[in-house]
Formats: structure tokens, sequence, C-alpha cells
């Protein structure tokens, strides 16, 4: 199988899909000629021209909405926010509008549209460029949110995103934009709600999404070379639709959880995993849920501090040792 | 190119001179043009004050900050439109529909508002009485390709489109036979088959989406434009702007119809708006070609937003068309204030000197297209279509509790593969 990086693989879907559908446009703030301020759509506009390639105004609420309009009309917009965390300006279409008009309209309409960036802190660029909405977005029932961590995962969920008929908010992370795996040419989908364990153990469940899992594999290993403690992980991919099967059957087998999340801790997504686990793994449990989030706070500015700010693979192992 | 404005005083006017230019449209001819319409109507209930209620005004709009003591709407002069290209070849029975149809929202709502009192309604009710002739007009002129949306003030623009009564009603009442199923409320009707989009809580909220019908339309290269609509207050919302600037710069075949009925709830429009001459100028400073006309008469309506469709349709170009008009009501039923902001003497004047339907009805009895018996026949059928309509609303079923988990994601609802695959929702 090809190597290719994270960016690329969604750069490739996005390709097939242009081919494929010709409802499907990408649209967003240089994300055309510039090829894209993270690149991710290099070469697109080049190829596939200015009709279904499209350069927009800095106005994220005006083609946001744009795209929930379009996306009533039978279109597939695809559109791109910049940052996550500009997508404020525009939440008034995300979650009234692309979240509430199917369920306003008794189902008479449905928004198949999917809005997508880099979420994530850790790139010491403050607070203001590193929000994590996951948890808000996924609050919202009628929205979809995605988080996939690997290269692989992240071209399978963008093709299988574009093909949802519901507005899917799929977040990508400037970290894991170069990180290489190996990805099938041509298309294929990864189905939205199945999360995958992504290495198997018995001792502790490490449940995580996006780059949270990464963090959680290497955590893994070194619990697994230093102190004989054999961590699965599992990696949610969607937020919502959620995999609740998988993770409470990791849980039935290593009957220890700790939750690892770049998202806040306060009404976090791990909160939802928390809430979860203590309504259905209670008995299987053999120690408190633990988790390790972003610590509540704004994202710092400052480098070193910033480090500290999301969890890294110390902080899981030390957390996991302190379950045992 | 108008594109870019630098100074502001000197640079106004040369805008003002290039858009009107730049339009030239053909279709639109002269009437849409800012410069030419007659009679200019910027001074509507737009710049209405609570002083002297009764002088009429038909100023031109200047560069002027509105003045405070202006009152009514000018006279309207229907017999200057009804040559129009859009209206010398209506039929009788087309006019006679236009009546029925604004006969039968204003009947509609006034069975609801019936109910509502009685405190068998919930939810807002915003009463577009006295602002029928908008949406009759508007639906009268769409193509078959033509897609309309508006805010939450949206049952007349519904039945215009051709919604039915008893879904209009039921949804009111909050019934599973309602037209979206009772989630919506009063706020929130659609009908896509009608090429009607809603129906939106949110002030502006829906201007983007008309930008999204419009750009669609473009997209699929379909011979039609958007209508969007959007209220005196909602002007000031930052998406409309953006918008504005999106639709010129991407040549979207959309117009804005800014129906202007002098108030946001309790504020008026001189207390909501820095204005120079009319809302609608606003578009100048982003190239969108603009216009004002009357709401009152339906001739004049069809007149000016049958212009501005048509060269949104064959131009593929925005437009923003900002119409006077006025409702009797208060912004919602529940609002109290509904005398305290506005005087009573200015309502009644409106409803005795500009009440659009007693103006069509007029102006078809001059015509001899129907006789005051022939009226009479139709408002009795309006008002015992409404009355059917409640009854059937009351008498329905509320939605089932199962319902309140269908409808809110297409792939769970259709049972699709994509709709199989984990919790889509979390409450036990
Ligand atoms: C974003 C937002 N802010 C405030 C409101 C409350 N609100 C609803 S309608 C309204 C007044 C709007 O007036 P206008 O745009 O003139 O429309 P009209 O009611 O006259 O039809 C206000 C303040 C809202 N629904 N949405
Ligand atoms: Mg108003």
């Amino acid at each position: 199988m090809p190597l290719i990086t994270y960016r690329q693989a969604l750069n490739d879907a996005f390709a097939e899909e242009l081919t494929r559908d010709e409802n499907v446009f990408l649209m967003g703030e240089e994300v055309a000629q510039y090829n894209g301020a993270y690149k991710v759509t290099e070469g697109l506009w080049k190829r596939f021209g200015s009709k279904r390639v499209i350069d927009t105004p800095i106005s994220e609420a005006a083609f946001l909405g744009l795209g929930v309009g379009a996306a009533m009309m039978g279109l597939r917009p695809v559109v791109e926010l910049m940052f996550w965390s500009f997508a404020y300006v525009g939440f008034d279409q995300i979650m009234n509008n692309a979240g509430c008009i199917r369920y306003m309209s008794g189902g008479l309409i449905n928004v198949p549209m999917v809005i997508r960036g880099p979420a994530n802190g850790g790139t010491n660029v403050g607070a203001t460029h590193s929000h994590t909405p996951e948890n808000f977005l996924a609050n919202t029932p009628g929205l979809k949110v995605v988080c996939p961590a690997t290269p692989y995962d992240a071209k399978g969920l963008m093709i299988a995103s574009i093909r949802d008929n519901d507005t899917v908010c799929f977040m990508e992370n400037t970290l894991l934009y170069g990180d290489l795996g190996e990805v099938p040419d041509g298309s294929y989908t990864i189905p939205l709600g199945v999360a995958d364990v992504k290495r198997e153990g018995l001792d502790v469940s490490l449940i995580a999404h996006g780059r949270a899992v990464l963090t959680c594999l290497a955590a893994a290993e070194i619990l697994a070379t230093e102190h004989g403690i054999e961590a699965e992980v599992v990696d949610l991919r969607s937020i919502r639709p959620l995999d609740e099967e998988t993770i409470l059957n990791s849980v039935a087998k290593t009957h220890r959880a700790v939750l690892v999340d770049e998202n806040k801790p306060f009404c976090g997504v791990s909160a939802q995993i928390a809430a979860l686990l203590a309504e259905h793994a209670f008995d299987d449990l053999d120690a408190p849920v633990l988790r390790v989030t972003a610590l509540d706070a704004p994202a710092i500015y400052s480098m070193p501090l910033e480090k500290l700010q999301l969890p890294d693979a110390q902080a899981v192992v030390a957390k996991v040792l302190s379950s045992f | 190119m108008a594109r870019t404005l630098s100074l502001p005083s000197k640079s106004k006017k040369t805008a003002a001179k290039k858009v009107v230019r730049l339009a030239a449209p053909k279709v639109v001819a002269k009437k849409a043009s800012p410069k030419s319409l007659k009679p200019l109507k910027t001074k509507g209930p737009a710049q209405t004050g609570k002083k002297s209620p009764t002088k009429p005004i038909t100023a031109k709009a200047t560069a002027k900050a509105p003045t405070k003591a202006v009152a009514a709407p000018p006279k309207v002069t229907s017999s200057d439109f009804s040559s129009s290209p859009f209206n010398s070849s209506l039929k009788p029975a087309e006019k006679i529909g236009f009546l029925r149809e604004m006969l039968r929202i204003r009947r509609f709502e006034q069975q609801a508002l019936k109910y509502y009192n009685q405190g068998i309604m919930g939810g807002f009710l915003h009463l577009y009485n006295g602002q029928e002739s908008v949406a009759v007009g508007t639906a009268s002129l769409m193509n078959g390709h033509d897609e309309i949306i508006t805010a939450y003030r949206d049952h007349g623009h519904a039945l215009a489109v051709g919604m039915g009564m008893n879904e209009c009603m039921a949804e009111l009442f909050g019934k599973g036979t309602g037209c979206s199923k009772g989630k919506g409320g009063s706020m929130h009707f659609f009908a896509p088959d009608k090429h009607y989009w809603g129906g939106h809580g949110i002030v502006a909220g829906q201007t983007p989406l008309g930008l999204g019908l419009a750009f669609a339309i473009k997209y699929k290269q379909i011979n039609g434009c958007a209508v969007a609509f959007l209220g005196d207050g909602a002007v000031n919302q930052g998406v409309f702007s953006e918008c504005l600037n999106m639709a010129a710069l991407w040549d979207l075949p959309i117009v804005y119809v800014i129906e202007n009925n002098g108030y946001s709830m309790g504020t008026s429009l001189e207390r909501s708006s820095a204005v120079n001459g009319s809302l609608a100028k606003r578009a100048e400073g982003f190239c969108v070609e603009w216009a004002t006309c009357g709401g009152f008469d339906l001739y004049e309506l069809r007149a000016n937003l049958g212009a501005a469709m048509e060269r949104a349709r064959k131009e593929s170009k925005p437009m923003v068309l900002e119409v006077s008009t006025y409702r009797y009501y208060g912004h919602s039923v529940a609002d109290a204030n509904t005398k305290k902001y506005r005087s009573p003497e200015e309502i009644d004047l409106y409803k005795s000197e500009h009440d659009p339907i007693t103006l069509w009805q007029n102006q078809l009895l001059s015509e001899k297209v129907i006789t005051q018996a022939g009226i009479e026949k139709i408002d009795d059928e309006a008002k015992a279509e409404a009355a059917a309509a409640a009854e059937f609303g009351i008498a329905s079923p509320w939605p089932s509790e199962e319902s309140i988990f269908e409808d809110i994601y297409h792939e769970v609802d259709h049972k699709t593969e994509a709709g199989q695959t984990g919790s889509f929702f979390f409450s036990e």
C-alpha cells in the first residue's frame, strides 16, 4: 500500500469525490488558487476548475450558510474552515440551520454538507486558534462529528462523510497533516459510528479520538515495555454517531478505563464517555474511570507551558499507573 | 469599477452612479433604477414618526438623514403600474386569484389569533396582517424554478406558494398533521416541493441560505432566481452584509426583499438603523443594484419585483428591493406594547388608507373584474376554509412520542447502512 500523508489522504478523498459526483464542490478561504492554507486542497483547483473549487471571502457566516442552502437544494458542499476556531463567527449557520432544519421541517429537508478543517491546540498560536469544538458540535442532535487520527481513517471517513446525507463536522489536525500512513489507492469508505481498536490489550482501555489516539499508542508502548501493562487503545473515530458497543466491550474485557482527550474536561467528549461507563460498565470496572484531558484553561501561547496543557504519553502512563 | 470605495463623501456619489450604470438592466428598464424609480417611496413607514401621521410624503431619497416628523406612506397610484409588462397581460381570473390568496392569508391568521388568545395555541405567532400583498405578489411571479425563503413571519409566504391551510394550522397547534409534524411551529414552515425553504427563526439567519439557493440555481444552470425576504431590523445583522458582498462577487441570481414594516419588534426603523435615504441603498456599498417600492399595491409590487426577478434570472445578478409595508398587530401576538411604540392613529391610518386587500378590491371593482358580491363570496369561502382548518388542527392528534427521534438524521430515518452504525441518540 502506498505510504502517504494525512494531508494527501484527504486530498485524494476530495479528488475521488469531485470526480465521482458533479454535485460535490469545495469551498473556503484560500482553498483554490492558494492551494489551501494547509495545502490540503493542493492542486484541486487546477484540476477541477473554479466551479468546483472555490475561494471565498473571509465571511464564515455567509459561506457556511451558503453551503447549507446549496445542500438543501441537493448539492454536496465541502466547506473548509481554515481553523475550526473560526466557525464561531458562523456558528448560527451550523447549529440552527445545518443542525435543526431537518427537524424543524419534519424531515422534508436534509443538509448533506461536510464542514471541515483543523481543530487542535498545541501549535503555539494562542487561544483563538486552538479550539476543539467537537464536544459542543456533538451536543447538537442533527450534526455528526468525525475526528480521524490516521491517514487511512482520514480518507475513508472523508469519503463516507461526503456521501453522507446529513451534515458532518469533520475535524482534522494541523499536527497530523504531515503524518505518514498506508492508504489504499482509489475509493473506500469507513462508516461513521464505528470505532477502531488500534491496539489490543487486556489490562486497561485507553479511549481517545483524534491526535490523542497517537498519544495513547505511545503511552501503551511505554506501559508494555516498562510496566508490563497491556493497554487496549480504542479510537472513537467519530464522536456522533458514537460506537458505544466497542467502548463497552473493551472495558468489559480490561475492567479499567482511562479516557484521553485533547478536548477540555468540562462537558467534553471524555465526560460523555465517562457517563456512558458509569451507566453501563459499572459492574465491569475494577477502578474508577480516569481522565487525561487538555488542562481547563484557554490555550496558552507560551510554548513550554502549552505543551503541559495537552495530554502527552507520560501523563497517560502516570494516570494508568495510578489506577492500579 | 465601483468595487473599491475609498473616500466616503465623494465616492458615495460616484459609487451610486456607477451602480446604476453598471446595472443598466434591460428588463428592469427604468423602474428598478434607484434614480428613476417613481415614486420613490423610501419614506413610507420606514421613517414613520409618531407625530402628524397624516402628512403624505413624496420626497425622493436624499442624502439627508431621515427627518422625524414623516408619517404616512405616499398615496398609492395603482394605475401607474397596471400597464407594467408584469401586469398588463394579467387575466381577470389571475387578479381575482390574488385577492383570494390575500384574503385566505388574512382569514387564516385571524382564525389562528382567536385560538392563540384562548390559550389553545402556543408558541410565538408573528402575524402578517397588512403585509399580505408582498407574499402573494411574490408567489405570483415565481416561474416554477424560482426558490424563496423568509424569516419567522412566514404564514403568508407559505399559503401564497400553495401550502394548505390545514397543514399550516395544524402546525400552529403543534399537531402531528402539521406541515412540519409539529416540530417547527409558527416560525418554521417549509415546502421544498413548492420551492419554499422556510420559515426561519433567527433574524437574518436565512439570508445566507438564500444565497445558497441562488448558488445552487447558478451551479445547476437553472432558469430561476432566489428571493430571500428579511425585515427592516434584519438588515443590521452582519451576515446580511457578507451576503451582499458574495452575491455581487459571484453574480448570484438573488433578490433580497426587505419587507420594511417600519419596526423591528418595538424599535422603529429610525431608532435601529442609520439610514441615508433608504435601507436598500446600503447595497451600493457592495455594488449591488437596489430599488425601493411600495408594497401596498399589488401592481406596484409586481412591477418592481417582477423586474428584479427577471433581471436576476436573465443576467444572474443580485438586487435588493426594499418594499414598504406595515403590520397591524404586534411583533408577535405576545407583544403587549404594540400600541406603545406607535400610535393607534398610525395603525388606523394604514388600515384605512393602505390596506393591501382593500386597495386591491377597489382596484378590481374599478376594473369591473369583480363585483362586491363576488368579493364577499371569496371572503366567506376564505373564512370558512380557515375555520375548517382550525377544526382540523384541533381535532388532529399530537405527534407520537416516538416521533421525537425522527427527522433528525436522514440516514437514520431512511434506515440506510450509514444510519445503522453507532449510537445517534444518548438519552435513555
Ligand atoms: C439573532 C436574533 N436576534 C433577535 C431575535 C429576536 N427577534 C425576533 S424578530 C425581531 C425583530 C425583527 O424585526 P424585522 O427584521 O424588522 O422583521 P419584522 O418582525 O418586522 O417582520 C427580533 C429582535 C431573533 N429572533 N434572532
Ligand atoms: Mg420590521
